[in-house]
């Protein structure tokens, strides 16, 4: 077993640490505050190939892997919960899905454009009645003619409202249950589509989650993804690997914690000593980092299963678990020990800690991970 | 346009600690970076490559870990990159340095050479204006903006600490670049993977036979020496003065004129 | 046989600069060492005049090379002057200052005759026994100092920081002799164009390029009363900052914010002005290489990251110590 990085990787992490140092840092506050949605962010992050990273140059990408689709996941969200499930929704859940199901045709047409960051991407399969239980989709599309006509509408869709091109879930044939299901890429610009009503959210606050309206929206036949039908495995095929992406997600926020934590214990003094020399400080961070190291080895070992083409599923499922549980568990920590100054806005905890939570419930949550890994066990 | 972008890697000065027991430096740990102003020329020799054509070549001279440098201008966006290196070289002063650097540029060919004006670590300035006068070209040091560039000569804009000068040079020639010449890009995720595909070619004393004399590399030839080096004296615990307006004016002045800081 | 200590006497339009007086001053006495005589070069158009307030600052001898095409500084000319008199008179030593000039000549001229240079002395000294010139620079970012000698290869140069060596006081009362030297100058020296010349320096309002701040707190009371730290940072060439509390107010600009929301900062020259010193400054500027702090209460923080702390009132101090340090500034460009 080789824990070691590969020098590519090594230097991505240099680079992708230094990016969001300068380039994502400096906004973390703001876009939270006042919940915007951080486009010239998303710019730059085009220009260094963030968008398209573990896709290969033919379509657009940057020829790289899982692990550093990963591990930029990973820093960003050190720095800024937001930023990184921007990226993490752009490249898992719609991105991946047109790479992994989509015709040479489809790829063609929209991988380029979405690895170049002209268009952002996104993801409906969550509706009112569809939550956990994501088969009782209510969502139709008909066939009309050489098109689909889809009505119904969509809740809690990360990136809508700036994203351009949408994977959908909708029922073509309800007597199948969720056989019945299908899977379309949708254009922001197709007839009947609308963007509803924005989300005030307890964190992630930068990131645009909104309802999604269709409305007799005109889908043409070849914008289908996938066979007709299949859309649920690929809606719980995509789920895997976007688990991997909230599972980095939450790796950084809680290595994020981390890190300004020891900062500010070496800062900090209380009663005439710097708090870092206080037995009690020394234990929660020993504790808090070596939960991150082992959330840490289970994003990583995922991604690499993905990248080697096994099974990955309740790895992912676990990444996700343990991850999203240890940055939650971290980010408190990390306030706590920041005193009254960590609940206030001046330090970054506990921002963190409010984007934490998110990813104990997003992308399937702490249940659903646990209902997966159990399945794989044959518990049942 | 064959551009040579010469670079160091270096220590990251502003990460560096004093022991606090032994008043040592704490070299362990200091994360080795381009040095600021290489990176800057760097950055405006790919803008001037994006403008004219060309090629962009990074050379650097260090031990074999100075690869990693070298790897992430690659990665931002550099052509080829030569890693001069040999135990022979060691112990250089600016001088061996740049007549080793000068002897490898005559080898691998040049029309525009850019340096950064000075290293972190050193902060001399000298290895560029060195350079130059090795291989007998004019030189523009203290480069804050390219005005404009063709294939035979560049408009360069040179600051002074109370004028500048837009000067015109023919090429090939030598500029040293400051850090406001240009603000670096960062790596890109695909010239990461890219980087690590391309060989980063090595030159040792051997290749230069007919280039450069045994006299003029290493400790042994270089002029100069470092007799002696030291920590400088740790800050004191600091003093506090409680008095007229007047006595605390005199000391604040007598404080910043001992420390030539007026 | 190599003899004398040599100062190369910056000039910019006709006027001699500090530096070089600087080190006539400190050449006599290295000078006085080795039993040798100071020599300054002058290079320039028109600047024969200048000759003899380098003999009043210490020089014994002046050796001038006057020539329209060291008119404005260009490297190759002035390179060439400078190798063709250290050939001439093979110095015992040769000093520049470290100036954007200085530092652009001197490692060409070293590189063209073949001997070591030292870059930015702050201490230069003459060995006993040796006589070996012992040049003392910092070097990684300030943090260590070292000595370097060059043992075989004359002139031993050296490049000073301004502002580091002291000058003699003048006295026209000494006598030098000045000689003309010819460089052989020809236009093909000019290797280079020079389409424009802009004089004006520069004002730089980035915090943290800045070698100097002079920072206010809440404690300042009042947004006009910015004007008086404005006015000190012009007295010491630096710029203005402030902690969070008075971006906040919206008396400063929040790019001038240091601390941890803010900017961080490393200058030369921190000074404090009725800041109290919250943590979340302090990170933002605890890497100032001098700190002076002044606050009217004895206990602020603040004086636990000062080097120099002045319990006081900034609003009867500050204008003060602007005056006093203009003053002081006054009399040392005398």
């Amino acid at each position: 077993m080789d824990f070691t990085l590969p020098k590519e990787h090594l230097l991505l992490r240099e680079m992708y640490r230094k990016f969001a140092e300068n380039e994502v840092k400096p906004l973390a506050e703001e876009v939270d505050e006042e919940e915007r949605f951080p486009v010239e962010t998303v710019k730059k992050l085009a220009r260094y190939g963030f968008l398209g990273i573990p896709f290969p140059k033919q379509y657009g990408g940057a020829g790289g892997d899982a692990l550093a689709y990963t591990m930029a996941v990973e820093e960003l969200s050190k720095v800024c919960g937001t930023t990184g499930v921007i990226v993490s929704a752009h490249t898992s859940l719609c991105c991946a899905p047109i790479y992994e199901y989509g015709t040479e045709e489809q790829k063609r047409k929209y991988l380029p454009k979405l690895c170049a960051g002209e268009w952002l991407g996104a993801f409906g399969l969550t509706e009112p009645n569809a939550g956990t239980d994501a088969s009782g989709q209510q969502t139709r599309a008909d066939v009309k003619g050489d098109h689909y006509v889809l009505n119904g509408s969509k809740i809690f869709i990360t990136n809508a409202g700036y994203a351009d091109v949408y994977i959908i879930l909708a029922m073509t044939d309800k007597t199948k249950g969720t056989k019945g299901i299908s899977a379309f890429i949708v254009e922001k610009t197709f007839e009947g589509f609308s963007v509803g009503k924005k989300e005030r959210k307890m964190g992630i606050r930068g990131s645009s989650t909104c309802e999604l309206i269709f409305n007799n929206c005109i889908v043409p036949k070849e914008n289908m993804l996938g066979k007709e039908g299949k859309g649920f495995s690929i809606a719980m095929g995509t789920l895997d690997g976007g688990r991997i992406g909230i599972a980095a997600q939450a790796l950084g926020i809680g290595e994020g914690a981390v890190d300004e934590t020891i900062k500010y214990v070496k800062e900090r003094k209380q009663f005439g000593k710097r708090i870092a020399q206080f037995q009690n400080t020394q234990f929660q961070l020993a504790e808090m980092h070596t939960r991150m190291e082992a959330a840490r080895l289970l994003v990583y070992s995922a991604a690499m299963k993905k990248q080697s083409g096994e099974k990955y599923s309740k790895d992912a499922a676990m990444a996700k678990l343990f991850a999203a549980q240890a940055a939650s568990e971290v980010t408190r920590q990390a306030v706590q020990l920041f005193g009254g100054y960590g609940y206030t806005r001046e330090y970054p905890v506990e921002r963190m800690m409010r984007d934490a939570k998110i990813t104990e419930i997003y992308e399937g949550t702490n249940e659903v991970q646990r209902m997966v890994i159990a399945a794989a066990l044959n518990v049942n | 346009m064959k551009i040579i972008v010469c670079m160091k890697q270096v220590p990251d000065t502003t990460e560096v600690k004093l022991d606090p027991v032994t008043n040592n430096l704490v070299r362990e740990g200091l994360p080795s970076i381009i040095n600021p102003d290489d990176k800057a020329g760097l950055e405006a020799a790919l803008r001037i490559r994006e403008s004219v054509g060309g090629t962009v070549t990074v050379v650097s001279m260090g031990p074999p870990q100075a690869e990693v440098a070298l790897r992430e201008a690659l990665a931002m966006g550099a052509d080829e990159a030569v890693l001069i290196t040999d135990r022979a070289f060691g112990g250089a002063d600016t001088w061996a340095t740049s007549s080793t650097i000068a002897a490898a540029l005559k080898k691998i060919g040049f029309d525009l050479i850019v340096a950064g004006r000075q290293a972190i670590d050193g902060d001399t300035a000298q290895v560029g204006p060195q350079i130059a006068e090795h291989l007998g070209l004019p030189q523009v040091s203290y480069v804050e903006s390219v005005e404009s560039v063709t294939n035979d000569s560049i408009v360069l804009r040179r600051q002074f600490e109370d004028r500048f000068h837009i000067i015109e040079v023919k090429l090939p020639c030598v500029i040293t670049a400051l850090s406001e010449l240009a603000v670096p890009r960062y790596m890109s995720v695909s010239g990461v993977f890219d980087a690590y595909k391309k060989e980063v070619v090595r030159i040792t004393f051997a290749d230069l036979e007919g280039y450069l004399d045994k006299a003029n590399i290493g400790l042994a030839g270089s002029p100069t020496r470092v007799k002696a080096s030291f920590t400088k004296q740790p800050k004191g615990a600091g003093e506090k003065f409680e008095g007229s307006d007047e006595e605390a004016v005199r000391l604040i002045v007598s404080r910043l004129a001992e420390k030539f800081m007026i | 046989m190599s003899k004398n200590v040599f100062v190369f006497a910056e000039q910019r339009d006709g006027t001699l600069q500090k530096v070089g007086i600087e080190l006539l001053g400190k050449a006599s006495e290295l000078a006085a060492s080795l039993n040798q005589q100071v020599v300054a070069v002058l290079l320039g158009e028109n600047v024969k005049e200048a000759a003899k307030d380098l003999i009043a600052y210490g020089a014994s001898e002046v050796i001038v090379v006057d020539h329209p095409l060291l008119k404005e500084y260009v490297t190759e000319p002035y390179a060439k002057a400078v190798s063709a008199i250290v050939k001439a008179y093979e110095p015992e030593v040769m000093l520049f200052g470290a100036t954007s000039i200085g530092r652009d000549l001197a490692p060409r001229v070293s590189a063209r005759v073949h001997t070591g240079l030292t870059a930015d002395c702050t201490g230069l000294a003459i060995e006993e026994g040796t006589n070996l010139l012992l040049m003392t620079r910092p070097a990684f970012g300030g943090n260590i100092m070292a000595t370097i000698v060059c043992a075989e290869h004359r002139p031993q140069m050296a490049t000073v920081r301004p502002g580091v060596m002291k000058a003699l006081s003048r006295d026209d009362a000494r006598k030098g002799t000045i000689t003309e030297f010819d460089a052989k100058l020809t236009d093909a020296d000019m290797n280079v164009k020079v389409l424009e010349v802009v004089k004006g320096s520069k004002h730089c309002a980035d915090i943290t390029e800045a070698k100097i701040l002079v920072s206010g707190g809440r404690g300042v009371g009042a947004p006009e009363k910015f004007a008086m730290l404005r006015n000190l940072a012009d007295a010491l060439g630096g710029e203005v900052s402030s902690s969070r509390a008075c971006v906040d107010a919206g008396w400063v600009e929040r790019d001038r914010q240091v601390g941890q929301t803010g900017k961080t900062v490393r200058p030369k020259l921190y000074v404090a002005c009725a800041i109290s010193g919250a943590i979340q400054h302090l990170a933002g500027m605890e890497g100032s290489e001098y700190v002076v702090a002044i606050n009217k209460n004895a206990t602020a923080p603040v004086f636990e990251a000062a080097d120099l702390g002045i319990v006081g009132d900034v609003n009867t101090i500050l204008p003060k110590l602007t005056e006093a340090i203009k003053k002081y500034k006054a009399e040392k460009a005398k």
